[in-house]
């Protein structure tokens, strides 16, 4: 128990967030036929979002003082957030809680950028070849970065937790196990209850709106959505922009956990890729399914027992399950007929 | 048998060529005695070779600032920063041999094949005389190669792998920056005294060259007063998440995790491991403890509070006192507004030892040059009294083990030296860590 029960918790946690990026590549997917290799990107620019909106609230008021001098001989600055000066105490608060405050900034950014990626870049490679889509978004992911690079630098940012929730859990306390034998910081399991939320939101959406039943029925069949007098394409316009948007928090909350740079997107789009095809293309459940299933044996995968008798293995077990479950099940999981299948 | 006779015919033309010969511009015949990029005209080129792009572009960027005020003080530009200080005063900030020095810059991408191709690019298309830098041991082996191979003098950036003046040495190939060999010797007796004997210990290391050479070092000294390596686990360059790694540590009885990572994989397991609790925990009755062998400032700013308190060494850190590292950091940090990290201390010192070393040879050519540096002696450059070996073209000095500091007074002073280790604690046998030199090679 104290040896597989934080793994499972590690999986989840993996697969949480490949989860996250696999819904929303799925999603576009579905809708408009477009494999959007700039989603880690928008990964990325939502991690990002937390360390502007940390900037912003920790602006400084910058004094010299005369009396005191640098190792280099110049007056030392004497630096105080301007949001500190302003709001005491609550604006202190609002600096720890930089993290989940930065949802705030988020969504909108992400939506706008969702949106303006779609109508002004996108939308112009619908009937292009899947290669052809591939190529542009790639392109388009590594120009976000380089942007991100340059305002940003290379190192990693760290983005602390609020104090709150900074710590470690006695999970095992829970179990009547013994104190100490099995802890999980705090974080993580905030992590995974909002990525369940956010999940179970979009399935919600999708299933119980008005708007989300035309989406299906455009995901089913586009024409004669259309047909009906619908305009399926604004739709889908701000679909894109719902997955950009659930990138984008999966990145801002993901910041404690690990600390942002500008590649994170890309270390997570060739495994969220995959996780979206073991899923089976266009299926939402599939991907979700795929993300906790891929996370939790990738963490297995690590355990030193594994590792001894298998050496190597944590760097390939997602690749050789792909491939299986491939060989097993051609269109994945949760698959559905005729879905890049022509 | 053969006759031998000698006609007036090819006497004549014997003695034309010999003559030839003998009255040819030295120009023509300069190819016997020429070395790769000679320098002909007015100024000599460097290549700085470092990366500019991806994980380590910060650190390459700290390294090129260096480069830069290397150049301007060889050329008698500002305030002559450590020119003043070292104890060598053959530079006279005229540039090197009478020549302007100027530079070409390469991304080495901490990729060696991308670095290769740099260097090459820069020793075959811009002339470079010299290369130095990067951020990688992987690079700087791979990189030193090449110099070998074209007939250029490779002056290594940061690189902490033995294998770098051990088994991987070149004569062409000189280090400034210490070893894992010479943080073990510093390090172990440090952690004996802040923590006691017969600790069991949890190994998490990056899986390629420094990594095994780190893990080496540390279990190399640890070990004679009871440290035991509970287990040794390797992770992947660059995984990010290293939760599924830590995670067995919790139980494994171990009760000091030591953190063979640096850069980017540093920043995100130090953290993950704090969060994981593992600072708050006992085992064996003991606090756990971390250990970072070899820490940087650019890196620990990236991992935040997670640093404090946490052990590890340095090859060279900007609070230092002495009057070399005063004038290093006064003048880059009146140029830049920031305080030097340690990647650009030793480059910037590479640098400068080169030019210096080719002043006293009185050229460039690698063979003379790298004699003038092998067994040189100096002081002045921040490190205290240093030697150049000429076994291995590993430099011996003082190393630092820091701590991260409780309560840093700003963004940058994020270390404190806990202990100078004197140079004769961490020297050791030229034939200990393998390799051979083998000859220099001039190119051309």
């Amino acid at each position: 128990m104290d040896v597989f029960l934080p793994q499972i918790l590690n999986g989840l946690d993996k697969g949480a967030a490949y989860a996250l990026i696999a819904l929303g590549l799925t999603l576009i997917f579905g809708t408009l036929g477009v494999v959007n290799f700039a989603h880690g990107a928008l990964f990325m620019l939502g991690a990002f979002c937390a360390v502007t909106m940390k900037a912003l609230l920790g602006l400084e008021k910058v004094t010299l003082d005369p009396t005191q001098t640098t190792a280099w001989g110049t007056p030392l600055e004497i630096r105080v957030p301007y949001i500190e000066t302003w709001l005491g105490d609550f604006g202190l608060l609002l600096l720890e809680y930089s993290v989940p405050v930065s949802l705030i900034l988020a969504i909108p950014v992400m939506l706008i950028i969702g949106v303006t990626m779609e109508r002004g870049l996108i939308r112009h490679f619908y009937h292009r070849t899947h290669a052809e889509q591939i190529l542009v978004t790639f392109g388009l992911a590594i120009v976000l970065q380089e942007i991100v690079k340059s305002f940003f630098g290379a190192n990693p940012i760290p983005q602390p937790a609020p104090d709150i929730v900074s710590g470690s859990a006695d999970i095992g306390m829970l179990l009547g196990l013994d104190p100490g034998t099995i802890v999980y910081p705090m974080w993580r399991m905030v992590y995974l209850t909002f990525s369940g939320v956010v999940i179970a939101s979009v399935f919600a959406f999708l299933q119980f709106t008005t708007f989300g039943m035309v989406v299906r029925a455009g995901m089913a069949d586009r024409e004669t959505v259309g047909l009906l007098g619908i305009d399926i394409d604004k739709k889908f316009t701000i679909v894109f922009g719902l997955a950009a948007v659930v990138a984008g928090i999966a990145g801002v909350m993901y910041t404690p956990i690990l600390s942002p740079d500008y590649h994170m997107g890309m270390d997570f789009l060739v495994l969220s890729f995959v996780v979206v095809v073991v899923g089976g293309m266009g299926s939402l459940g599939g991907a979700v399914a795929a993300g906790f299933l891929l996370g939790i044996l990738q963490s297995f995968a690590s355990m030193n027992e594994v590792k001894t008798i298998l050496p190597g293995i944590d760097q390939i077990i997602i690749y050789l399950v792909a491939i299986i479950i491939l060989l097993v099940r051609p269109r994945g999981l949760m698959g559905r007929k005729g879905v890049m299948e022509s | 048998m053969t006759d031998f006779k000698v006609n007036r015919r090819g006497l004549m033309k014997g003695a034309a060529a010999v003559g030839v010969g003998l009255s040819a511009p030295q120009f023509f015949v300069s190819g016997a005695n020429a070395y790769t990029n000679e320098p002909t005209g007015g100024s000599v080129t460097l290549g700085f070779n470092v990366p500019q792009t991806r994980a380590y572009a910060d650190e390459g960027a700290d390294e090129l600032r260096a480069y830069e005020l290397a150049v301007e003080h060889l050329n008698g530009g500002g305030d002559g920063g450590m020119l003043n200080t070292f104890s060598s005063k053959a530079l006279t900030g005229n540039g090197v041999l009478g020549k302007k020095v100027e530079y070409v810059t390469g991304d080495t991408q901490t990729l060696s094949d991308a670095a290769r191709a740099s260097a090459k690019r820069m020793i075959e298309k811009d002339g470079a005389v010299m290369i130095t830098g990067g951020s990688s041991s992987g690079v700087a082996i791979a990189v030193q190669g090449l110099c070998q191979d074209a007939g250029v003098i490779f002056m290594a950036g940061l690189t902490h792998s033995n294998d770098t003046t051990g088994k991987d040495k070149r004569a062409n190939g000189f280090r400034h920056f210490f070893n894992t060999e010479m943080t073990g010797a510093a390090l172990a007796p440090v952690l004996k005294n802040a923590f006691g004997e017969d600790r069991r210990v949890y190994h998490l290391t990056s899986d390629y060259t420094w990594g095994w050479s780190q893990e080496g070092s540390i279990q190399k000294y640890t070990e004679p007063f009871g440290w035991e390596t509970a287990a040794a686990v390797r992770t992947p360059v660059g995984a990010g998440d290293f939760s599924q790694y830590i995670t067995p540590v919790l139980n494994s009885g171990a009760d000091v995790l030591v953190l063979n990572h640096y850069g980017k994989d540093m920043v995100n397991s130090l953290p993950q491991a704090v969060q994981f609790g593992l600072r708050d925990k006992q085992v064996n009755g003991k606090n756990f403890e971390i250990v970072v062998p070899l820490f940087s400032r650019l890196m620990a700013q990236g991992a935040g509070d997670a640093i404090k308190g946490i052990f590890g060494s340095t090859n060279w850190n900007w609070s230092l006192q002495d009057e070399g590292s005063k004038a290093f950091v006064k003048s880059f940090g009146q140029k830049y507004g920031i305080p030097p990290s340690q990647a650009a201390h030793t480059c910037y010192c590479q640098t400068i030892l080169y030019a210096d070393a080719a002043e006293r040879a009185g050229t460039f050519r690698p063979s003379e040059l790298g004699k003038a540096l092998e067994d040189f002696s100096f002081d002045g450059l921040g490190n205290g009294p240093t030697d150049y070996r000429g076994s291995d073209h590993q430099c011996f000095k003082d190393v630092l083990v820091v701590k991260g500091k409780e309560e840093p007074a700003s963004q940058h002073d994020l270390l404190e030296v806990v202990e100078v280790t004197p140079r004769a604690q961490v020297e050791y046998p030229a034939d200990l860590l393998g390799g051979e030199l083998g000859p220099y090679n001039d190119g051309a």
